[in-house]
């Protein structure tokens, strides 16, 4: 059977100073199905589909695009070459309408006018989008703004579509409604390549699979052939360590208890709802849910970054609702966010300065109103040492170290000084393999310890294998509580897209 | 490692230098084109200055390195802070009125009316933090009103309590007693470098030791860089843009400080104006570096001070250094940004060299010795 290939990447090779993103990427992609690529995060998914889409530029390797070979030097090339791409974070413009939005930039194909809004129309109703040219994108839902983004690429003639990561800002019924869509456009020709690591989807949409695993390509099979299982062990590679708890340390002192806590939100809905948890000293409770439930408000409001709108945090038996951020940390709490560029690190500044960030009020990194510069230097040598962060030296500046070794010293230093409480964002995301068997041993050595540990992650196996408890929240709420012995992956899925709740 | 520190001082004088250069190729084409004589400008600039004028340059420095420092405090914290000029005509024209009371005898009238300039600098950056935090006004537009608002007030004022001596209208004249002698630098020249001027000295290791040394200063220069890390790491960024701010008006108070005790012993209408905006420059110009300031504020008063000489011996308007001193600003922003991309990477490099080379030497240690 020689049906023709949409994409075929052969030996692409990508290195940015200090990391290899990709290498030796080999992908087949037959024109008219849909195909996934799979892969942690920081596996070089991103990475490739930039390259595939002319972002990036591949060091090494060769691309075909329906079978001529192509040097992509620009996304307006990619386009020219029949290949667009739908980005996780929208694009769009929330004061102009739909018909605004889809001809912005391609204004030569149709016009603005009739031509535009008749071609939007016909393409809409021969997908089933559902959009109507005149709304205003600031009144429609996150699943409407998306189809707007594959409206845009459709109506730049794209006939091979990269989906990055569509169903991460989705709620469970609108993921379905993707699906259809994509069926829909599969039947009409067009091919998809779809980027996920939530494998069930995968299973459920896909006609093929690509597994990418550090930086590169190291399976392709098809979906009839493989468990969800499988394709989970071909992605994090069998010789990984997995995340294991072992005897339980759990006592009975609550170190944080959250109740009743609410949230109000800009809209009508809660961004978090009538929420309340315990966590005991010596326990991990990890938090499982589709991105974008309530799980970053709920790290800010017990970081006292957002203040609650009503309920109660006590750490402890001190009531801390309304601490400032620096009292909490003061008081104990150690925060490792999700977002380590933005929220983790000062990039130009050297490592023993970004010693000192969050412990500006503690020993050893200042003494009274000045900075402890020897106490910084010292303890910084400590974390690289004990948390093995891979760097020349403390002198350097964050922004030069690896993602995993970035980490590694944030971890180290959340750990510093004693902390009763880790709050624990997405800790391993987007580091290398050695880097989060580290931080899970580090987590597990403190929770023996006594530390209290809230964990929020997208990785069920990191859950499951850390937490003494799980709490699934959806939509702002907690709806389940969960034993991570006995619980599998399958079920915290449906909880997470709130497949058991009754409508 | 010392090579690698060698190359960090070239690079970090790379691009100043680079900077000069451009500006002054610029200058020489506009000179050319205007047909003016582009050597008897470079002979006129470059000619050594006299001993006055060197009196002259460094009392300028002095007062420009004040008002650099003022703009600093606020870049180092990612507030451009517009209002200096507005912020030191307050405190001059306060502290000229209260100085000229003689309320208090001699040095300690001295000493309260500084700190009077610094406390009215303050407040007046202050009502531009106040609107930041409280109601999003962005400091740019209200301290660039400000500065309207201020000239303007002290014309006012200047009328209600000023004196008018010939064409000029100036404040009382303060006690005699309470004049700061200057300090005889070269024996050659028949000016005097100012005393109060020393207030640039103090103000330089202050803000050098404020902002290495302090938590406050890691505060400042951490939410200057990243504001999202440093709301998570418990730093009150707003109570720090309403005190950074302060901090920068009260410095932008001594400004005036210098020539109000030690040379006009008055403020009038024909005090020193727009030296705020100057501070601005020379702060880009040092990079917000307490010694690259004070590079910055002594080339522009050396230009400054060369370019009287140009009508005279080159026929050249002085204006001309006007255009100099804007096109290396433009040119120094530039440079310093290729220059810090080129270290990023360079650094980045450097990294992944020293740790895969690092990883086999591990191996095999007997290899390397």
């Amino acid at each position: 059977m020689t049906q023709t290939m949409a994409v075929r990447l052969r030996g692409i090779g990508k290195s940015f100073p200090g990391v290899v993103a990709n290498h030796d990427v080999d992908i087949e992609v037959r024109s008219g199905t849909v195909h996934a690529l799979v892969g942690e995060n920081g596996a070089g998914k991103s990475t490739l589909m930039k390259i595939l889409y002319g972002v990036q530029k591949p060091d090494e390797g060769t691309i075909e695009i329906a079978g001529d070979q192509v040097v992509l030097h620009s996304p307006a090339d990619a386009i020219q070459h029949g290949v667009g791409m739908v980005f996780q974070h929208f694009m769009l413009a929330d004061n102009l309408t739909v018909l605004e939005n889809v001809v912005l930039g391609g204004e030569k194909l149709y016009g603005i006018g009739d031509k535009a809004r008749a071609k939007i129309k016909e393409l809409s109703d021969s997908y089933g989008f559902g959009l109507s040219p005149d709304d205003m994108v600031e009144d429609l839902g996150v699943g409407q703004r998306q189809r707007i983004e594959i409206l845009k690429v459709l109506y730049r003639g794209a006939k091979i579509i990269i989906l990055d990561e569509p169903t991460a800002v989705l709620v469970p019924q609108e993921v379905e409604s993707l699906f259809g869509n994509l069926r829909e456009l599969k039947a009409q020709g067009y091919t998809l390549l779809f980027i996920s690591h939530k494998l069930d989807e995968v299973l459920a949409v896909a006609d093929g699979v690509t597994v990418m695993r550090r930086g590169t390509t190291v399976a392709a099979v098809q979906p009839k052939d493989v468990t969800a299982r499988q394709l989970a062990e071909l992605m994090v590679g069998s010789e990984l360590p997995s995340p294991s708890t072992e005897d339980s340390t759990v006592t009975d002192d609550v170190e944080l208890s959250v109740e009743n806590v609410t949230l109000a939100g800009a809209g009508e809905r809660n961004l978090l709802d009538d929420v309340s948890l315990r966590i005991h000293r010596g326990e991990v409770l990890g938090i499982a849910g589709v991105e974008g439930n309530g799980q970053t408000e709920l790290v800010e409001l017990v970081m006292g970054i957002r203040p609650a709108t009503s309920g109660r945090v006590l750490l402890g038996t001190e009531d801390i609702t309304t601490w400032s951020t620096a009292a909490r940390r003061n008081a104990g709490i150690g925060y490792i966010p999700e977002d380590r560029h933005r929220h983790g690190l000062l990039l130009d500044f050297p490592l023993w300065e970004n010693r000192i960030l969050g412990h500006q009020d503690r020993p050893p990194t200042v003494r009274g109103p000045w900075i402890n510069k020897s106490g910084a230097r010292k303890d910084s040598q400590r974390i690289v040492d004990q948390f093995d962060v891979r760097t020349p030296s403390i002198e350097t500046t964050a922004r030069a170290l690896s993602g995993g070794n970035q980490q590694k010293f944030i971890v180290g230093r959340e750990m510093s000084g004693d902390p009763v409480l880790l709050i624990a964002s997405h800790p391993t995301r987007g580091v290398d393999v050695g880097a989060q068997a580290a931080i899970w041993d580090h987590i597990r050595d403190a929770r023996r310890l006594g530390l209290a540990v809230l964990l929020i992650s997208a990785d069920l196996d990191e859950l499951i294998g850390l937490s003494d408890q799980i709490q699934v929240i959806l939509r702002g709420r907690l709806v389940g509580e969960f034993d991570p012995d006995t619980v599998t992956p399958e079920q915290l899925g449906s909880a997470m897209t709130g497949a058991g709740e009754e409508e | 490692m010392g090579k690698l520190d060698l190359r960090r001082i070239a690079l970090a004088l790379a691009a100043p230098v680079l900077a000069i250069v451009v500006a002054l190729v610029i200058t020489c084409l506009i000179l050319l084109a205007a047909g003016s004589s582009v050597s008897g400008f470079l002979s006129t600039i470059f000619s050594v200055p006299a001993e006055r004028n060197v009196i002259n340059i460094l009392n300028n420095a002095s007062i420009l390195y004040l008002s650099g420092l003022a703009a600093a405090i606020g870049f180092r914290m990612n507030l451009f802070n517009i209002g200096v000029e507005g912020q030191y005509q307050m405190a001059v024209f306060t502290a000229a009125v209260f100085a000229a009371q003689g309320w208090l005898p001699g040095p300690i009238n001295v000493i309260v009316s500084i700190i009077l300039a610094m406390l009215v600098g303050a407040i007046w950056a202050s009502i531009a933090g106040v609107l930041k935090v409280t109601r999003g006004v962005s400091e740019v537009i209200s301290t660039i009103m400000l500065n309207a608002i201020a000239v303007s007030l002290t014309a006012y004022m200047l009328r209600k309590v000023g004196v008018s001596t010939g064409s000029n209208l100036a404040t009382e004249e303060i006690p005699r007693d309470s004049w700061v002698g200057g300090i005889k630098l070269l024996s050659g020249a028949p000016n005097e470098l100012l005393g109060l001027s020393l207030l640039a000295v103090l103000g330089g290791i202050g803000y050098a030791i404020l902002l290495n040394r302090s938590k406050f200063g890691f505060a400042l220069r951490a939410t200057g860089t990243s504001a999202s890390a440093a709301v998570a790491s418990g730093i009150d960024v707003r109570r720090m843009v309403v005190v950074s701010l302060m901090i920068s008006g009260a410095v932008a108070g001594l400004i005036g400080l210098p020539l109000l005790f030690g040379n006009s012993h008055s403020y009038g209408t024909t005090f020193q104006a727009g030296i705020g905006f100057a501070g601005i420059a020379v702060a880009l110009l040092g990079r917000n570096n307490p010694i690259g300031i004070a590079f910055g504020a002594l080339l522009f008063s050396y230009l400054t001070e060369q370019s009287n000489l140009l009508e005279i011996n080159a026929q050249v308007s002085p204006d001309i250094v006007a255009i100099s001193q804007g096109v290396i600003v433009l040119a120094v922003v530039i440079a310093y940004e290729v220059v810090r991309r080129y270290r990023n990477a360079l650094e980045q490099r450097q990294v992944a060299a020293e740790l895969s080379t690092s990883a086999p030497s591990e191996a095999t240690p007997e290899a390397t010795r």
